[in-house]
């Protein structure tokens, strides 16, 4: 489903991505760990389509095309779906009519007609049901002066709405109370298909508690230094990412 | 429209110019009186301004300019021991204190002095005497005499004043106070005017402090034209205290290069009429201005603060604050305006005006425009006109505070915003201590004068020049 | 923004203006020129009562002493007004009791314009009373208002039915001496609207009028009227809209509204006119003088507008606060694109005793527009307690716009709480990628945003009004980020 091959990324001619490679497949879900300043969040970004960083060498495919022929709102149509580490608010614009514009510009890339209010209300109440959130945030304008909890179930309901192919959800347990954390791994469980994938950013094991990963990859200056099963979440989780540091050190001697 | 009066006066000052030349030009260089031409040639294109002008909409100069102004060209620049006419009383500031007495530079060693440093600190005739080459450097090229009348006329009339010149890289390390004495026993019509440099990287703080000696009627027009080069820092403080028969003009002209930071900041305690026009160029990026006033006015006393803040280059900060409080008939205007120009991208420019009227006679304007022409910016004003808040009185009430009390103590606090941006800590306690006491209603005009004459001890009124 | 958003925005910004078409139905002109002999014209064919000429030429004779108001932020080469032709109506001026007799042509042009004279807008209870080049042509709904007593019409028609009600209140909010353009209107208006509520009436339906600018070289100089008796309400919308023209178009008008002892009006704008072409040729010149007063105790009058059109916008809706606790709001969005200039706001003018306003201004400018919130505040010695609150802000889509706001606060007394506060900022590049990635496209997420930033100013609108205005923010908006 998406490949990277040796991604080199830049930002104002200072490298942060170094050489990049992962492929995640059809219902896999892959864990990125690593301390801050590793590259997670830009690694996201990039994945999605934001234009202030510099793609200095490599290639992404996703669903088999070139994912640097698309623009952020095509890779969007085409399933992609990023969970914000830091979602913006948007004044004035209620959730419900932010999701309908979506909704039916994704369906109309696809040849379809577009939801009727009717259906529309139908398949959110449905969502709003899955993902455990309160009916009247629907109401409110996007994140506006939403709590850190409230914006990252906002998240998960506007994936569950979106239903994507991928989801990239960065750091979408950070700042999350465990209450707020069950919600939202429940949601991504819930969510969770043979045919979908799923990328957790995470600095933290505590995520991966309620949502289990088939790979752990530990990210580390730019490039992802050890890969394994949720068995390594655990490891570093214990012993430090200084561990993982010297480990690797001592591979590379 | 002229009125009569304003006319007359204009036709006066045009008399004066033709019959008085040589007097004005003094020592004064080429280009100084080349400047002069043409700001009275601009003088006599627009006169004196008028209500009917955007700027002057609500501060009316006809009635001042309704007297038998006495003028005196001759230089009056002279050693005098000018402790004994006037003493500050900020104790614990530590100064570099210079004396202008009725607009000329007035010394106790030497008219300018030059520091080890070789920061030149001095008159402005005498500097145009011994540093030509610096004044025409700089003199003339902030003042905008096209666009403010008042700063027209000042320049046709230039001749002594502030001069400071603090080479590159040289902090001056004591504060430099000006003390701006008027004390004449006829009315009289002064236009000092004061050129401040700071080089690259120097750094000065100048604390300008207006005081009147005398009762008779005095009309100040002042014009100070102040370059902050790239990477210097200049603070400014004015502190205006002056007598109800006083007429204050302030034309400032302040010039900022790149990375530079200015800070100025007006306190306004007393004055019969007072018109602060501040006019801040900032030609480069990476600057920082900031501008704090505030105003404490009562019976028919007038203070109108002009803001004018031009963003010529990107990534500068601006920030205005002017607070006043307003008692008896007394009227205040704030006019703020911030220009962003086109190519300014990422400037910061915040402006505020807030006032409290204390009874139904005083009255309050403020307009403080946003003329924006970039998109990366972060701009915002407001402007609030109102009262005491009740419900916080209510809260100060039912903790046992006196309604007088707990109205003093909101006022104290409602000024004390502008009173703690002073970064000279001996001169915060002063003010805050004059800001206290003038709330209170203890602190008069009188009360900095070395004349006490509403003390029960008799005073004579011309104690000072004859004796000295 | 890159180089492919700028294709996407050039192509959707090429989208002509949808209601760029012209008329062809016989005019009946005054020959161009103003001259007294054309006020004696206009008053003749309009067979007007003695007190009206004598009211223009009045008004004329002030004109002629005045100079154009040059303060306000636009530039605009000098208007020729003897070039102007100041009257032109259809020339078939029939009394119309059925929609049948309507000129189909003229019907046609409605239907484009969408104006809801057709049977579905009749259920949708709005009666309209639509000006085409200054007279009025065709009213509906007559019948409903007449059982409650309310008076709806063109203006020539109250002059010859209630000249006593117009003469009472005609100018008697917008005096002639007011200003250069009130004068000029004052001589030379063609007509209008009329709407008077009596005591005690709430409208049973909301009062909407279309003013379209056809004939080239005319200018629109009509006038309105809105009387609301003690204790009614009523709601008025306007909208209007002008063809493409390569010349300017002058759009002078007067609205006054007189508010009694506790009576409400709501009035609404949609403004479209033509905004000339993206090189700012053509477009219409809208230089309005619009009041409105509270008369009596508790009056509440609030004027919401949205305007997206006219080359140059000067118009300063303002309200007096007359009446003790009477109350003024003012919504406005303005939005510029291309080479539009705008310079509108409001003035509140509080006189009496714990009156309110409120103002609410959200200015949007795109491409190389210049716009500008221009407004004052001012409580007089007698207004104790009153209350002012003012948030302008501005959005700016682009480095080659300008957005400025010039507030006037007045205050004379020591009761009164006047507060304004307003930001400028642009639309952030984290909004417009969140949108992206939600698969919204450029144009989708710079409409969504701008919809939402001008929320508070929209859900004043009545709701029929509303979905239009979205939509015309949206089209407006086309191509403005550069």
């Amino acid at each position: 489903m998406l490949q990277i091959k040796n991604l080199t990324v830049s930002i104002h001619g200072k490298p942060i991505i170094k050489g990049l490679n992962l492929e995640v497949k059809e219902g896999e879900v892959h864990a990125i760990m690593g301390p801050n300043g590793s590259g997670k969040s830009t690694l996201a970004s990039v994945i999605a389509g934001r234009e202030v960083f510099d793609v200095d060498q490599g290639e992404i495919s996703y669903m088999g095309k070139n994912i640097f022929d698309m623009p952020a709102e095509t890779r969007a149509r085409e399933g992609l779906f990023l969970g914000f580490q830091y979602p913006v608010e948007i004044p004035g614009v209620s959730i419900a009519n932010f999701m309908r514009t979506a909704i039916n510009e994704k369906r109309k890339y696809l040849g379809l007609d577009p939801m009727t209010g009717a259906e529309f209300l139908r398949l959110m109440e449905e969502k709003k049901k899955m993902v455990e959130i309160h009916s009247k945030l629907t109401n409110r304008s996007v994140n506006e002066g939403f709590s850190g909890g409230e914006k990252k179930k906002n998240e998960i309901f506007q994936m569950a709405m979106l239903e994507p192919r991928l989801a990239i959800l960065d750091e979408t347990d950070s700042g999350l109370d465990i209450d707020a954390l069950k919600v939202v791994a429940n949601g991504v469980n819930k969510l969770r298909k043979k045919d979908n994938a799923t990328i957790v950013i995470t600095h933290y094991q505590r995520l991966l508690d309620y949502i289990v990963p088939d790979f752990v990859h530990v990210l580390l200056d730019g490039r992802i230094i050890k890969s394994g099963n949720k068995e390594l979440a655990m490891e570093l989780e214990e012993k430090g990412y200084d561990w993982i540091k010297k480990e690797t050190a001592n591979d590379a001697v | 429209m002229e009125t009569t009066h304003t006319s007359l006066l204009k036709d006066k000052f045009l008399e004066l110019y033709q019959k008085e030349q040589e007097a004005i030009r003094g020592q004064a260089t080429p280009l100084v009186n080349r400047i002069r031409r043409n700001a009275l040639a601009r003088f006599r294109e627009n006169g004196f301004p008028t209500t009917r002008q955007e700027h002057w909409r609500f501060t009316d100069l006809s009635p001042l300019l309704n007297t038998e102004f006495a003028f005196d060209f001759s230089n009056q620049s002279r050693n005098i021991d000018v402790d004994k006419i006037f003493t500050c009383d900020v104790y614990d500031l530590d100064t570099f204190s210079i004396t202008l007495l009725n607009g000329w530079f007035v010394y106790k060693h030497a008219p300018l002095t030059r520091l080890a440093d070789g920061t030149i600190i001095g008159s402005l005739a005498k500097a145009m005497e011994i540093y030509p080459a610096i004044v025409d450097q700089y003199i003339g090229k902030a003042a905008k005499t096209d666009q403010y009348e008042m700063a027209a006329l000042n320049t046709a009339f230039l001749q002594d004043g502030l001069f400071i010149y603090v080479p590159d890289g040289v902090e001056v390390e004591k504060p430099v106070q000006l003390i701006n004495i008027v004390n004449a026993d006829h009315p009289v019509f002064l236009q000092p005017r004061h050129l401040v440099i700071a080089g690259k990287g120097a750094k000065l703080t100048l604390v300008h402090c207006d005081h009147s000696l005398t009762h008779n009627i005095s009309f100040t027009n002042t014009v100070m034209e102040l370059f902050a080069e790239q990477d210097a820092v200049v603070d400014h403080y004015k502190i205006q205290n002056k007598g109800r028969n006083s007429a204050l003009v302030t034309n400032n002209f302040f010039h900022q290069k790149r990375n530079s930071r200015l800070s100025s900041n007006i306190i306004t305690l007393n004055g019969g009429f007072t018109k602060n026009i501040m006019d801040v160029s900032i030609s480069q990026p990476d600057c920082v201005s900031e501008h704090y006033g505030l105003y404490l006015v009562d019976s028919n006393q007038h203070v109108d603060n002009l803001v004018n803040i031009d963003h010529m280059a990107a990534q500068s900060r601006s920030d205005q604050l002017y607070k006043g409080i307003l008692d008896d008939e007394a009227t205040a205007v704030f006019s703020g305006k911030v220009l962003v120009r086109r190519h300014a991208q990422q400037t910061q420019a915040f402006q505020n005006n807030k006032n409290i009227l204390l009874t139904d006679d005083a009255k309050a304007n403020t307009q403080p425009h946003l003329e924006i022409y970039a998109d990366d910016v972060k701009c915002s004003h407001g402007a609030t006109v109102g009262q005491l808040d009740p419900e916080a009185m209510f809260y100060l009430r039912s903790r046992g505070l006196c309604e007088r009390t707990a109205r003093q103590m909101m006022m104290i606090a409602f000024a004390n915003e502008v009173v703690q941006k002073i970064s000279i800590e001996a001169l915060q306690k002063r003010i805050q201590n004059m800001v206290e006491k003038r709330l209170k209603g203890e602190l008069s005009i009188c009360d900095q004068c070395v004349l006490h004459c509403n003390s029960k001890e008799p005073t004579t009124f011309n104690i000072d020049l004859s004796k000295l | 923004m890159s180089d492919k958003n700028d294709h996407i925005l050039e192509e959707v910004s090429n989208a002509e203006y949808k209601y760029g078409f012209y008329t062809d139905i016989e005019m009946d002109q005054a020959p161009p020129g103003l001259t007294e002999d054309t006020i004696r014209f206009i008053s003749a064919k309009k067979n007007e009562p003695d007190f009206m000429l004598a009211f223009r030429l009045k008004a004329f004779r002030h004109w002629k002493t005045l100079k154009e108001p040059d303060w306000a932020h636009v530039e605009y080469p000098p208007i020729n007004y003897q070039d102007l032709i100041y009257y032109s109506a259809p020339r078939k001026r029939p009394k119309y009791d059925s929609l049948d007799e309507v000129d189909p042509e003229l019907l046609e042009t409605f239907e484009k314009l969408g104006i809801p004279l057709d049977e579905q807008k009749m259920l949708a209870g709005v009666a309209v009373d639509a000006v085409m080049d200054s007279v009025s042509v065709g009213s509906t709904f007559k019948k409903t208002l007449a059982e409650h007593g309310v008076i709806f019409c063109s203006f020539s028609e109250a002059l010859q039915k209630y000249p006593d009600l117009i003469k009472k209140y005609m100018g008697s909010v917008v005096p002639y001496t007011d200003n250069f353009f009130a004068a000029l209107n004052s001589a030379v208006f063609s007509d209008g609207s009329f709407a008077y509520i009596p005591k005690g009436v709430r409208c049973p339906l909301e009062l909407s009028t279309y003013f379209r600018i056809n004939a080239a070289n005319t200018g629109q100089f009509e006038r309105t009227l809105i009387v609301a008796e003690e204790g009614s309400y009523v709601s008025y919308m306007e909208g209007c809209t002008a063809p493409i023209r390569d010349e300017n178009q002058l759009h002078a008008a007067i609205v006054e509204i007189i508010a009694h002892k506790d009576a409400e009006v709501k009035y609404a704008t949609v403004q479209n006119w033509w905004p000339g072409d993206k090189e700012g040729k053509g477009g219409v010149y809208n230089f309005v003088t619009k009041r409105g007063i509270c008369k009596g105790e508790n009056a509440k009058i609030s004027w919401t507008q949205v305007e997206t059109g006219s080359a140059i916008t000067w118009k300063y809706p303002s309200l007096i606060l007359q009446g003790d606790n009477s109350v003024g709001e003012f919504y406005s969005v303005a939005v510029t694109n291309n080479k539009q200039q705008a310079d509108t706001g409001t003035k509140m003018i509080h006189l009496g005793k714990n009156t309110r306003s409120t103002i609410i201004s959200k200015g949007i400018s795109g491409g190389q527009s210049n716009n500008s919130y221009r407004g004052l505040v001012k409580t007089s010695r007698k207004a104790e307690n009153a209350r002012n609150f003012s948030q302008c802000d501005s959005l700016l889509l682009g480095d080659q716009c300008g957005a400025h706001t010039f507030p006037y606060i007045d205050v004379g007394n020591r009761s009164s709480i006047v507060e304004h506060e307003a930001t400028t900022s642009k639309i952030s590049e984290d909004q417009l990628f969140y949108c992206l990635q939600r698969g919204i496209d450029m144009e989708g997420a710079i409409g969504l945003i701008v919809n939402g930033y001008a929320k508070d100013v929209l859900s004043k609108l009545p709701m029929e009004f509303a979905v239009e205005a979205q939509k015309l923010l949206s089209i407006s908006l086309e191509g403005s980020v550069g």
